[in-house]
């Protein structure tokens, strides 16, 4: 079993090696003339105005945390779909009660607005 | 080739214990949060290739689905949330927090000696050996539906108690 | 001398499989600007070579030569890391995708498994690997110190790990059908003529993972990081020369990835339509599903318009995500009842 790691660990290794390679290529192949305009953000030439950092709306917060939590909904199911066929109906029964608690839940967040983006 | 593949599972284990433990230290000294981040994800890798050479392909690949994709991206949403630069600036007064984080390391210190010299009341091995794990996932589900399957169904009561959380916190203001 | 064998057959397995990846990449790009171009009725590119054969590599050289510029803003480490980290996973995505079955070396009996790895966990894998690469985009739009990039790496990867909910959803039917992760056992469960594929069983699972397929790679009508119009490139806004070149090449090898998983999750892999044509290498097949899956990913470019972004959104939580869920009970329901 670790065999096939070790290889996907090689195939890694390449990617690895691969992109270290472009970027160092890059760096000493191209011509380097920084100057302070060209090192300006790029603002579809418009002079910049403030800072470049500006604090992120809540929202993305929202879909973060929904998405960390159907994220560890779904990695349960995983384990429960592969031995689905073995338990039949008890395997559906028990599943329907984990969903349906989270269906609820998906339910109060569709209606308390959460998903909505305006 | 059983001692040729002995010596390297040696040679990545340290290799990974050693960049975990860099990155670990890395990741509390660095100033900037988001590179703190990165190194949270280097740490997160290295373990999984650690639960690897343990045979524990599922909590391997889990560790990084759940923790070094959708945690620490759910830390990355909340530092670019906070005004970065005015927190460095209002110098937060960490004197208590290290206090107890020293404290609570210590102590998680002797627990992890403890983990390691104590040995198994009976002596005996765990039941899941590396050719069980094999095919890892299927064990977990088997384990899931025979042994644990009431703490699974809290698992969810859990998770619905976090997206309440969740939305209350953000939705406080606009309400 | 086994262990020798065994490690030169690693290596050259892995190296032949990257060289394919990345010629198969290099040609995407100049099929989508072709394909686009007739579609638009232009001609494409047709200067380099014949039928502007030769433009990726032209493409390839002119991006090494560039300027290489990091904006005076930028974050520098983590400007540099970002490609590299998107390229790294979408790459490394392709390991556990088998594009053949197996071949013996004429004159031994060395058998070649035609797939980099067969694990356990294959379909997490992929899916694992995806969300690291996530981290490409959204941290290379923070660190460039722009706020066009900012504001477009926060969307791609708000819309990425929406999408990703579904698609991990929509996958579960196959399955509970297939009881097991491992690729290829998915794959030789689809043997035996085009009607014992997966697509027949799961229609409702194939549109969705198509879909959100789509939203994953950040492809039209879901290119909304890009979006050319109010962001100007999006996230890869500050990105020149080669460090542009390796998220344009990310794409495309997501892409390639995204298409390979379909084919093998959903038109049976590398078998053959009907059992008479298992003559022809199963490469071939994969290789001839995989084109339609991309030729599918470039014709919808030229057809669909953007969706706003609200809309994307919506979308993910409100239509793709239930109809998931009741793909999943629906099949569990049947399966469980009928077995």
């Amino acid at each position: 079993m670790l065999v096939e790691y070790f290889t996907i660990g090689i195939f890694i290794a390449i990617a690895i090696a691969f992109a270290c390679f472009a970027v160092l290529a890059s760096h000493f192949l191209g011509q380097r003339k920084p100057s302070a305009i060209k090192q300006a953000p790029y603002e579809c030439g418009m002079t910049t105005v403030g800072s470049s950092f500006r604090r992120v709306p809540i929202k993305y917060y929202i879909i973060a945390m929904l998405f960390l939590i159907f994220d560890i909904e779904v990695v349960f199911l995983y384990p429960w779909a592969v031995v689905f066929k073995e338990y039949r109906v008890f395997a559906f029964v028990s599943m329907a009660v984990f969903l349906g608690i989270l269906i609820l839940a998906y339910i109060y967040i569709w209606k308390k607005g959460a998903l909505e983006w305006e | 080739m059983e001692t040729i593949g002995t010596i390297l599972q040696w040679l990545i284990f340290l290799g990974m214990a050693f960049t975990s433990i860099l990155a670990s230290v890395l990741l509390i000294t660095r100033k900037n949060p988001i590179h703190s981040a990165l190194f949270l994800i280097l740490n997160f890798l290295c373990v999984a290739v650690i639960y690897l050479l343990l045979y524990s392909q599922f909590i391997a690949i889990i560790q990084v689905l759940v923790y070094a994709g959708a945690i620490v991206m759910l830390i990355v949403f909340v530092i670019m949330l906070l005004d970065l630069e005015e927190e460095l600036r209002s110098r937060l007064k960490l004197f208590y927090s290290k206090v107890i984080g020293s404290v609570l390391a210590v102590l998680f210190l002797f627990g992890l000696i403890y983990g390691l010299v104590a040995t198994s009341p009976t002596g005996k091995t765990g039941s899941y050996t590396a050719e069980k794990m094999s095919a890892n996932v299927k064990a977990v589900g088997e384990a899931l539906f025979n042994q644990y399957l009431f703490p699974f169904e809290v698992v969810s009561i859990l998770l619905v108690v976090a997206i309440i959380g969740a939305v209350i916190l953000s939705k406080r203001k606009l309400s | 001398m086994q262990v020798l064998y065994l490690l030169i057959e690693m290596i050259v397995k892995c190296v032949v499989v990257f060289a394919c990846l990345m010629i198969c990449v290099a040609y995407l790009t100049w099929l989508e600007r072709k394909v686009l171009g007739h579609i638009q009725i232009r001609y494409g590119p047709n200067r380099c070579g014949p039928y502007g054969l030769l433009q990726p590599f032209s493409d390839a050289i002119k991006a090494f030569f560039k300027e290489d510029l990091i904006p005076g803003r930028a974050d520098k480490p983590v400007f540099v890391l970002a490609p590299m980290i998107s390229i790294i996973s979408a790459i490394s995505l392709f390991a556990v995708i088998p594009f053949g079955n197996q071949f013996t070396i004429p004159g031994t009996d060395w058998v070649v498994k035609l797939r980099i790895a067969d694990v356990d966990i294959g379909l997490l894998y992929v899916f694992a690997l995806a969300s690291i690469g996530e981290f490409g985009i959204i941290l290379g739009g923070w660190a460039s110190g722009n706020k066009y990039g900012l504001t477009g790496s926060l969307r791609a990867a708000a819309q990425m790990i929406s999408y990703e909910v579904a698609l991990g959803l929509s996958i579960l039917g196959i399955i509970i059908l297939s009881q097991t992760l491992r690729l290829t056992e998915i794959v030789h469960q689809q043997a035996g003529g085009f009607w014992n594929w997966n697509v027949w069983y799961q229609p409702m699972a194939f549109i969705l993972y198509l879909i959100c397929g789509l939203a994953e790679i950040n492809r039209t009508p879901f290119d909304m990081p890009e979006a050319e119009s109010e962001l100007a490139c999006g996230f890869n806004i500050e990105y020149s020369s080669m460090k542009f070149a390796l998220f344009f090449m990310a794409e495309y090898a997501h892409m390639v990835t995204m298409g390979a998983l379909a084919v093998t999750l959903f038109w049976g892999g590398w078998q053959p339509p009907f059992p008479f044509l298992s003559f022809i290498p199963g490469v071939v097949w994969f290789s001839a599903k995989l084109f339609v899956f991309l030729f599918f990913f470039i014709w919808q470019r030229g057809t669909f318009p953007r969706l706003r972004y609200d809309q994307i959104m919506k979308f993910g939580w409100k239509v793709m995500v239930p109809l998931a869920l009741a793909n999943l009970l629906i099949t569990g329901l049947v399966v469980s009842l009928k077995g």
